[in-house]
Order: structure tokens, then C-alpha cells, then sequence
């Protein structure tokens, strides 16, 4: 990196520079973290408070009675059961057709190297669409069953340039050739030498992936009927954009509703995306690798 | 390029046989891409066809570009295409900077513990669910109790109701995209502003150049292949704005502004079930953007020699 400047040439124009760099950084710092910060804070707050705008800082009328709500709301956990089910099994399915597809089209001499490649980028640019795919989904009676959420985005296109990058750049040709001499053929080259070195790129993927899997909606809301296999992102609409709070008995009237989708909303943005900020410090220093990576072949 | 000239005097059926071990590996992954991406194309056809369940896909009578020229002739033509193609524009004229000038300005910071910092917590929107950022929306922009609107009405002014304004939807989408994206956007910038020649900078310290001078003559001239490339990409999507977005932030109020191609296709592909009429829209919206991502790429090639394809 570059060292920094030495205090005689620091030119008075760099001076004004690095005062307006990092008053815009430091703005758009608290403009960024404020917003997630107050949901925080709503969350512990009286809604009687939150809706006379006195909340700034600190929780007013500190209380968890939207989080115990949450607790006993059963819709919110089946959706969570679901989503967790789909995050998991979809990640794993995922990574492994990921990975191997990767493999052979990172091979050079691969007889079908450039075809494939072709025929997986064809699909980024010309899609069947919204309804033939809709048709074609129904045909295979994958229509309602929790399997759609699994099958539809089992691979993704850009992940696969992005493994097939790395495995290119991260695997020596020598050690390829080495084992080849040794008598290793592609399977057992995959799981003994790919597999491991690949450690990175398949943190990174389980992280886009799984991502995707938890905030999936759009699926959800096409192929998915029944309120049974509702992921999280569907029973979190239900709540927070149309005031449908359910489970609270059979007579609930619209108001009753709306006070209760009052009282836990705040909470329930908590509890939905936790997860995924809870794991990001944890994967943050692997991921840029990714986009690194598959910003080199685009 | 020896390599692939001595390969190809091989004959295709012992290169086949060579490879049936890196065959077996694709067999899954491109028997998926067959049934779920593939199988639906021949579907498209319905696009020309009017679509009766009972005969499907292939009994279905033709009824050529029918289809067509009711969406071209449709009252609802003119407002999907300008709303969409609203969002895409502002989308790339105000958008598409951010995260280029953010990631300058993160590489001028001089401590790169604080940088770093800084760098993390631009990414954690990028995170947060369509569902929970619209909600968010609704919750700082509320008339009666959002943030927003406080700081409006301690200035003594009359709270407005963002979301419901029809002239104002396209800044609540555009802003919290920039929100949202920017921070994750900007990593690819980044990386390519690390691959500079440090050496660069040290002689254009001893020239005596100025910051400015720096980001003018060295970051820009080194960002331009990736901005190219990413704008071209976006340039190809101008027509798919993403449909969850626009979903989730539609109300009664603002539908004159926020129906765009992609809802419309849902609405009236899957509630109203018209299906052919849906694919007809869906197929014209994929060929413009096919067009549009081609002659973006050739033009781009012919001006400054990059191209993603």
C-alpha cells in the first residue's frame, strides 16, 4: 500500500481533501447504521412512545412484550422452521452442483469446456419466463411442494464463473499433472485436492447462497399456496406491509390486527435478519474474495 | 494456444472418450440447466399462441404477434414502459456513481484499520431482506410517526406521505437502492483501485499533484475497464428492474408510478391468467434487453476496446 505522505509535502489542497472525505465517510456512516439502530431500539420501546416520535437514542418505556409476542406467534416460527429447512438443504445442494460443475470448466483441455460454458451464459441473457416456467413447473408437479424452493435456483450461473475462476487460478497446473502420473483420475482429484484448496471459495458460496435461500421471496410467492411452507420472507410481508397478524384467535378485528403487527414489528425485523448479521462478521474477511474473483472474468 | 492446436488434432470421439470422467461431473448441473432453464424456452411460444390450458402448450391455437399488438395497443403500455424505463434511467445516472466515488474515497483514507471499518459496516445493508428494507421504508417515512416526517414537522413544515405520492416513488426506490447497494457495489471497485501501481502515486506525489489531481489522472483512467464493464451490464438490464422491489412498495396510491414491465407480467400472467398475453410481454421485454446489452457491448468495444463478451 501507500505510505503515507510526510507532513512537509502535505499540500494544503490534500488537508481540505481529507477533511471532506471523511465528514461524507462519517455522515454516511451514521446514515447507514442509524435506520438499523433504531429498529433496535424500537424494538425494547412502548409503541405509545414510538408513535408520539419520542424515540432518538435510547428505548423509551423499556419492555420485551413484542419479542414475547413473537415467542408465541406461530406462524412467524413455521415460517423460520421453513426457511431454515430451505436455507440448509438449498446451500448444501447448491455448492455441490456448484463445485461440480466448476471442476471440469476450469479444465482447459475439457472436450466440452467451451460448450457448456456457452450454454450455462445463454441462460443469464434468454430466460423462458414468468409463465412458461410457471407452466413447466406445474407439469412437473413441483408446484406447492417444499422441493420448488430447492430445484428452481439450485445453481447460479455467476457462482459458477466465480468457483471455476478460482479453481483455475488457486490450483497449479504442476500439481494437476503431478497427480495425473501418480494415477489419480478427476474424482479423486476433486475430493482429495479441490475439494480442500477450495475452502475459501466455498465459504464464500455458502454465504451468497445462503443469503439468497433466507431472503428469498419471489419463489415463495409464486409456487408456494399453502401457509404451511411459507418461508420467513412471505409471513414477514403478512406482518409488516399488510398488517396481518394471525394466530391471535378467530375473531380478530382489523384493529386488533393492526395493534398487534404494531407491537411486534420492530421485533420481528430483529429476529428475521439476526441470522444473517450474526454469521457476516464471521465470513466478512472471505467474502470479497468472491466478488475479487469474479471480478476478474466478469 | 499451442496447447489447444495440439488437443484438437485429436478426433472429437477419443477426446470424449479421454473425457468421460469430467462428462460424469456435469451430468447434474447441466441436466438442471436443461429441464429448468431450457425446457421453459419452448414454452415461450405461447407468446404466439393463444394459451388454453386444456390443449396446452402445443394444441394451443396460433394467433402470430396478436399478443404484440395488444400491449403495444394497450392503455397500460405507455405508463409500464415509462415507469420502468424511469427507474432503469435514474438508476444509471445516479445510482451507478455511488459506489465508484464511494470506493475512492475509501481508498484515500489513510489508515486502512479505519477504512476497513468503514468498509464493513457499508456492506450490511446490502444483507437485509427486500421485505424488511420496504417495511423500513414505511416505518421512516410514516406520515404520523416516521422519522422523516418528525424532522419535517419540528421545521414547521406539513408531513408528507412518501409512499403514497405517485411523483415521488421513484426517489423512495432510487434512494433506498443507493442505501442499500452502494456499500457492496463499491467492493468491486475497490479491489480494482488495490491493483493500481502503488509507484504510480508516489511519482505523481513528486510532480507535486494534488488529491484531486490523483483521482482524476490515476483512479479514474485505472477504474474505467470495470466501469465500463459494469455499466454495460447495466445498461443491459434497463428493462429488468427487479420485480420484488417494485412489488413490495406498490399501494393503491402509488400504482400510477410503480407499475412497471416486470409486475405487470406477474399481475397479469398469475392473477389474471392470461397467460399468453404475459409471455408476449415477457418475451418483447427480454429481446429489448438482449439488443440493448448487444449494441452497448459493440459500441463500447469500438470507443475504448472493452467489451464483456
Amino acid at each position: 500500500m501507500r505510505k503515507t505522505d510526510s507532513k512537509k509535502r502535505h499540500l494544503h489542497g490534500d488537508k481540505v481533501f481529507h477533511i471532506i472525505n471523511y465528514t461524507i465517510l462519517t455522515l454516511t456512516l451514521i446514515l447507514v447504521l442509524y435506520p438499523l439502530y433504531f429498529i433496535v431500539i424500537a424494538s425494547f420501546s412502548d409503541p405509545v412512545a414510538i408513535n408520539n416520535g419520542q424515540i432518538r437514542f435510547w428505548p423509551v418505556g423499556f419492555n420485551t412484550l413484542g419479542y414475547q409476542r413473537i415467542f408465541e406467534n406461530r406462524d412467524i416460527w413455521r415460517s423460520y422452521g421453513n426457511t431454515i429447512f430451505y436455507t440448509v438443504v438449498g446451500t448444501t445442494v447448491n455448492v455441490i452442483l456448484t463445485m461440480l460443475l466448476a471442476y471440469p470448466l476450469s479444465r482447459k483441455e475439457f472436450v466440452f469446456q467451451k460448450p457448456f460454458t456457452v450454454l450455462i451464459m445463454f441462460t443469464v441473457y434468454f430466460q423462458g419466463g414468468l409463465i412458461p416456467t410457471y407452466i413447466w413447473i406445474n407439469q412437473l408437479g413441483l408446484y406447492n411442494t417444499p422441493w420448488v424452493m430447492i430445484v428452481l435456483p439450485a445453481i447460479n450461473v455467476f457462482n459458477v464463473i466465480i468457483a471455476r475462476t478460482n479453481i483455475e487460478n488457486n490450483i497449479p497446473e504442476e500439481l494437476h499433472e503431478a497427480a495425473l502420473i501418480d494415477g489419480c483420475n478427476h474424482f479423486t482429484f476433486f475430493r482429495r485436492i479441490v475439494m480442500p484448496l477450495s475452502k475459501t471459495i466455498i465459504v464464500v458460496l455458502m454465504l451468497y447462497y445462503g443469503v439468497a435461500h433466507w431472503n428469498e421471496f419471489m419463489n415463495g410467492l409464486i409456487y408456494l399456496r399453502d401457509k404451511g411452507l411459507a418461508p420467513l420472507q412471505l409471513t414477514l410481508r403478512a406482518i409488516l406491509l399488510q398488517n396481518q397478524v394471525s394466530g391471535l384467535g378467530d375473531d380478530d378485528s382489523m384493529i386488533e390486527q393492526q395493534k398487534a403487527a404494531e407491537l411486534i414489528k420492530y421485533g420481528v425485523i430483529i429476529v428475521s435478519t439476526l441470522p444473517v448479521l450474526v454469521i457476516y462478521p464471521f465470513l466478512q474477511k472471505h467474502f470479497e474474495k468472491g466478488i475479487m474473483i469474479g471480478a476478474v472474468k466478469g | 494456444m499451442e496447447k489447444v492446436t495440439k488437443v484438437k488434432k485429436r478426433s472429437f470421439v477419443s477426446r470424449v472418450a479421454r473425457d468421460w470422467q469430467l462428462i460424469v461431473f456435469c451430468l447434474v448441473p447441466i441436466a438442471y440447466f436443461f429441464i429448468i432453464h431450457y425446457v421453459p424456452m419452448y414454452g415461450v411460444q405461447i407468446a404466439f399462441k393463444e394459451f388454453v390450458p386444456s390443449k396446452g402448450i402445443w394444441g394451443s391455437p396460433w394467433v402470430g404477434f396478436e399478443q404484440f399488438r395488444r400491449f403495444f395497443s394497450s392503455y397500460m403500455f405507455k405508463p409500464v414502459i415509462k415507469n420502468t424505463l424511469t427507474l432503469s434511467f435514474l438508476q444509471i445516472l445516479i445510482s451507478f456513481p455511488m459506489p465508484i466515488i464511494m470506493a475512492i474515497l475509501l481508498s484515500k483514507v489513510p489508515n486502512k484499520r479505519c477504512s476497513k471499518f468503514a468498509q464493513t459496516v457499508f456492506y450490511i445493508p446490502h444483507f437485509i431482506s427486500i421485505v424488511v428494507l420496504t417495511s423500513m421504508l414505511y416505518i421512516f417515512l410514516s406520515p404520523r410517526n416516521g422519522v422523516v416526517n418528525n424532522i419535517i414537522r419540528f421545521f414547521g413544515g406539513e408531513p408528507i406521505f412518501f409512499l403514497g405520492e405517485p411523483h415521488l416513488f421513484k426517489w423512495n426506490f432510487i434512494l433506498s437502492g443507493i442505501w442499500q447497494n452502494t456499500g457492496w457495489n463499491a467492493i468491486i471497485y475497490i479491489s480494482a483501485l488495490a491493483a493500481i501501481d502503488p509507484a504510480l502515486y508516489e511519482a505523481a506525489k513528486v510532480d507535486g499533484a494534488n488529491q484531486w489531481k490523483m483521482i482524476w489522472h490515476i483512479d479514474l483512467p485505472g477504474l474505467l475497464p470495470t466501469i465500463m464493464m459494469m455499466l454495460i451490464l447495466a445498461v443491459g438490464r434497463v428493462m429488468n428492474i427487479g420485480f420484488q422491489k417494485a412489488y413490495l412498495m406498490q399501494n393503491t396510491q402509488n400504482l400510477v408510478a410503480s407499475e412497471i414491465i416486470s409486475t405487470y407480467i406477474y399481475k397479469v400472467g398469475l392473477l389474471d391468467t392470461q397467460y399468453s398475453y404475459s409471455a408476449a410481454i415477457n418475451l418483447f421485454n427480454n429481446l429489448i434487453n438482449i439488443i440493448l446489452l448487444v449494441s452497448v457491448n459493440r459500441m463500447s468495444k469500438a470507443i475504448t476496446k472493452h467489451g464483456v463478451f
